[in-house]
């Protein structure tokens, strides 16, 4: 895992020690560090040396703070700076005379058909009725693709399986869509390379005949160096109004996104972070900032946990949470879920500081694991009414249990400890105590 | 399947066969360096590697007394080759050779199966594939074109059906036709995905439990405009199964797939084809030279 920009300007800092002015060559140490960082994140070569133009001006004009150290003031600038780059995010623009058609565009397998299918949905969820268009014959199954995704979500899908070409496909898509009574239309291209000369024509051949309010282009969060170049060619061909960023479920530091806000100045509109159609969601420039830094580890455990709970039964144990009624049986659910999401140890590295604290200390990962192994057993060994229950453990239970589970009545007693905290801890929530504790912890 | 050059030429419009000039004709001066620098950085080689290999040629450079510039040039593609390990024969002399293909989402498994699953046919085998992603919308339909393609046969499985037990059934199948090959197509998934990586472990261990010492392969396929997160996906890849050879897809594209230096460096994988188009016979086999070549250009 990637130390964070912060560890590493802290170590520069740490050098100066006592001396405490920074000199004109310990300027020069942290500039590099931030562009190291640029550079490991995939922020394009040429991209990383304006901005470090930009945020040496930025800091030699800075007025020092006291409320925090040197490094937390580097740190805060690039993080500005990069917020500014990456710009406000936009939004849909769905004005003038409907229906409103959106393009997607973007290279092979870059998620597309997917995003196609997820602006659809949330599309239909704010009130408009969409219709997506099968624009791709040449893929092998795309069209198949779209109609699955269609049935998925019912929402109509437009195609003549592959008996005209793309541009003759859209025309003839409005003519359906006036039909039927959609408002919007969203176009499903296929993937191609912006060095692809007759590719970038049919483009155009497209752009030009339905004229779409929206020319959409969706990038994988991974892109390297290129997405200079991809983003460039798309734009001076078709013209684009916007960003989409997909694939932002993985740990990519996704600084592909400054490349492409960097050559187009078009806003970024959403990210895709996820293959279901209903991972998708708006952009934060200071979220997407703080992890092309290096600093959103937080969020993608976040992330992870998100992914690992299951929706429905999310919902039953928020119901059940409000009620105040949480026992040792959801412990243990929830305790699975957790597990869900990945190895202990590398889920607590992910919490900012964590991470470092750890890596001397290696944390006894075998012994964690054992740990709640242990509870798994005692909760199992437990009878139905014992785990919905919990007071009615006398010494004899708890004895039964500590033998049944292999574990002890001491160990029995800090699970019940912990289970009384907890509710507790609900308990005020309940009655407003606690505020702002995030939705799933 | 076309050599490397050729299959490249449409696009990139390279002048392969010999490296470009580098670094002009002058001396070796802080400028060239960065030139290097730049040119390898753009090429997503990455900063760790990329200074490392810097660090390594300074001394080289100091070493031999090179000056001039334009002698440079040897040296840079010397040992740019001597990252990326030299493959070991293919390990697919079997009576039933069982090839998995992994990698993230869209990253060209489905396409580049299609286009093995043609390269070994006409080398004389007798291949069935599996549709083991079972998940993805159409996936199945997409892989059974390709078959029909390629001319071999596709087992697949219900729709959102267990992935291994179609890889079982593709076995039978293969075994019961006396095929010599079979191609295993998964889903795509991130590598932070911990389900989907037990999953694709769970796939890795049917098959080697139904026969002996399979997978014999394990290729991961890469998109060649993948940045720094290559390496980590090879990584974690690495951890869930026995991944053995990289299958760089989409060179024909502007990017360079730099980060396979790193990939072949640091975990020792090999490169063992690449990707270079949407129809069947865009595939080549690695050539480590070709390869560092197109790196260089400018
Ligand atoms: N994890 C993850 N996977 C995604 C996301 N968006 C798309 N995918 C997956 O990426 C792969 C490619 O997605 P598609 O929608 O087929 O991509 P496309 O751009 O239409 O591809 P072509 O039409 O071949 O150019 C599929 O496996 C999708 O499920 C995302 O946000 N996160
Ligand atoms: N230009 C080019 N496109 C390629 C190449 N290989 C695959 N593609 C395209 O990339 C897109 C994705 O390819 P797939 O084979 O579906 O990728 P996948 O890894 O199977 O995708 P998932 O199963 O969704 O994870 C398709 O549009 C392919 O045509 C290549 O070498 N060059
Ligand atoms: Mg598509
Ligand atoms: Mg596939």
């Amino acid at each position: 895992m990637f130390e964070s920009l912060s560890d590493k300007l802290q170590a520069v800092f740490n050098k100066l020690g006592k001396r405490g002015i920074l000199r004109e060559e310990d300027v020069k140490a942290v500039l590099r560090e931030i562009r190291l960082a640029l550079l490991e994140a995939d922020v394009n070569y040429k991209v990383v040396k304006d901005f470090i133009d930009r945020v040496r001006e930025d800091a030699v004009g800075a007025e020092l703070s006291k409320a925090l150290n040197p490094a937390q003031q580097v740190v805060k600038i690039v993080h500005q700076e990069l917020m500014i780059t990456l710009g406000e995010p936009g939004r849909l623009e769905l004005r003038g005379h409907a229906p409103y058609i959106l393009m997607l565009v973007g290279l092979q397998g870059s998620g597309k058909t997917t995003m196609v299918g997820k602006l659809a949905r949330h599309l239909r969820a704010t009130g408009h009725f969409p219709l997506m268009v099968a624009a791709d014959t040449y893929r092998p199954a795309a069209i198949t693709q779209l109609e699955v995704l269609g049935r998925q979500l019912n929402i109509p899908v437009y195609s003549d399986h592959g008996k005209t070409r793309p541009p003759d496909i859209c025309v003839n898509a409005l003519e359906d869509a006036r039909k039927r009574g959609s408002d919007v239309v969203l176009l499903d291209t296929a993937g191609r390379l912006q060095l692809d000369d007759d590719m970038m024509a049919e483009l155009e051949a497209i752009r030009s005949r339905v004229r779409p309010i929206e020319v959409l282009l969706v990038a994988d969060a991974m892109t390297g160096q290129e997405a200079v170049n991809i983003a460039q060619g798309f734009h001076e061909r078709v013209g684009l109004t916007g960003l989409i960023l997909t694939k932002v479920d993985g740990d990519a530091r996704g600084g592909a996104a400054i490349s492409m806000r960097a050559v187009t100045g078009v806003p970024i509109k959403f990210l895709g972070t996820g293959e279901k159609l209903g991972a998708l969601e708006p952009f934060h420039p200071d979220r997407l900032a703080s992890r092309i830094l290096g600093m959103g580890d937080m969020l993608s455990l976040i992330e992870r946990a998100e992914l690992a709970f299951d929706e429905a039964q999310a919902e039953e144990m928020e119901r059940k949470l409000r009620k105040g009624e949480f026992d040792l049986e959801d412990f243990l659910e929830q305790l699975r879920q957790v597990r869900r999401m990945g190895p202990l140890d590398e889920l607590l590295k992910m919490i900012p500081g964590v991470g470092k604290m750890l890596q001397g200390a290696d944390l006894d990962k075998v012994e964690a694991e054992k740990n709640l192994k242990y509870v798994e057993a005692m909760i199992l060994s437990m009878t139905k009414e014992e785990r919905r229950n919990p007071r009615i453990l006398n010494a004899s239970r708890k004895r039964r249990i500590a033998a049944g589970s292999g574990t002890t009545v001491q160990q029995i007693n800090q699970l019940l400890g912990q289970h009384r905290q907890m509710q507790k801890m609900l308990k005020q929530v309940k009655e407003g105590k606690l505020r702002g504790l995030p939705r799933l912890f | 399947m076309k050599g490397i050059f050729e299959s490249l030429r449409k696009t990139r419009n390279a002048v392969f066969g010999q490296i470009a000039n580098l670094f002009g004709a002058g001396e070796i001066d802080e400028n060239t360096w960065d030139e290097l620098e730049s040119l390898l950085i753009q090429g997503d080689v990455g900063v760790e590697t990329t200074l490392a290999l810097i660090g390594k040629l300074r001394a080289r450079i100091k070493e031999e007394g090179v000056y001039r510039a334009a002698d440079l040039n040897r040296i840079v593609y010397e040992e740019i080759l001597a990252l990326l390990p030299e493959a070991p024969p293919l390990n697919l002399k079997w009576p039933l050779a069982v090839i998995l293909i992994v990698g993230v989402n869209g990253s060209g498994k489905t396409t580049s199966i299609g286009k093995l699953a043609a390269h070994y046919r006409r080398e004389g085998r007798k291949v069935v594939l599996a549709a083991a992603d079972t998940f993805r919308a159409a996936a199945m339909d997409q892989l059974k074109v390709w078959g029909e393609r390629a001319g071999v046969p596709v087992i697949d499985g219900p729709e959102g059906g267990d992935p291994s037990s179609v890889a079982y059934d593709a076995i039978e199948y293969a075994q019961s036709r006396k095929a010599d090959m079979l191609i295993v197509d998964t889903a795509g998934r991130l590598h932070t995905q911990h389900n989907l990586m037990a999953e694709m472990e769970k796939i890795q261990r049917i098959i080697a439990r139904r026969v002996a010492w399979a997978p014999h392969e394990t290729f991961l396929v890469l998109d060649a405009n993948t940045g720094q997160n290559g390496l980590i996906q090879a990584q974690q890849f690495l951890k869930a199964v026995k991944v053995s050879g990289i299958v760089l897809a989409k060179l024909d594209s502007s990017a360079r797939g730099g980060m396979v230096l790193s990939i072949g460096h640091q975990l020792n994988l090999p490169v063992r084809y690449v990707g270079t188009g949407e129809k069947i016979e865009d595939m080549a086999p690695f050539d480590r030279e070709a390869f560092v070549k197109g790196l260089l250009e400018q």
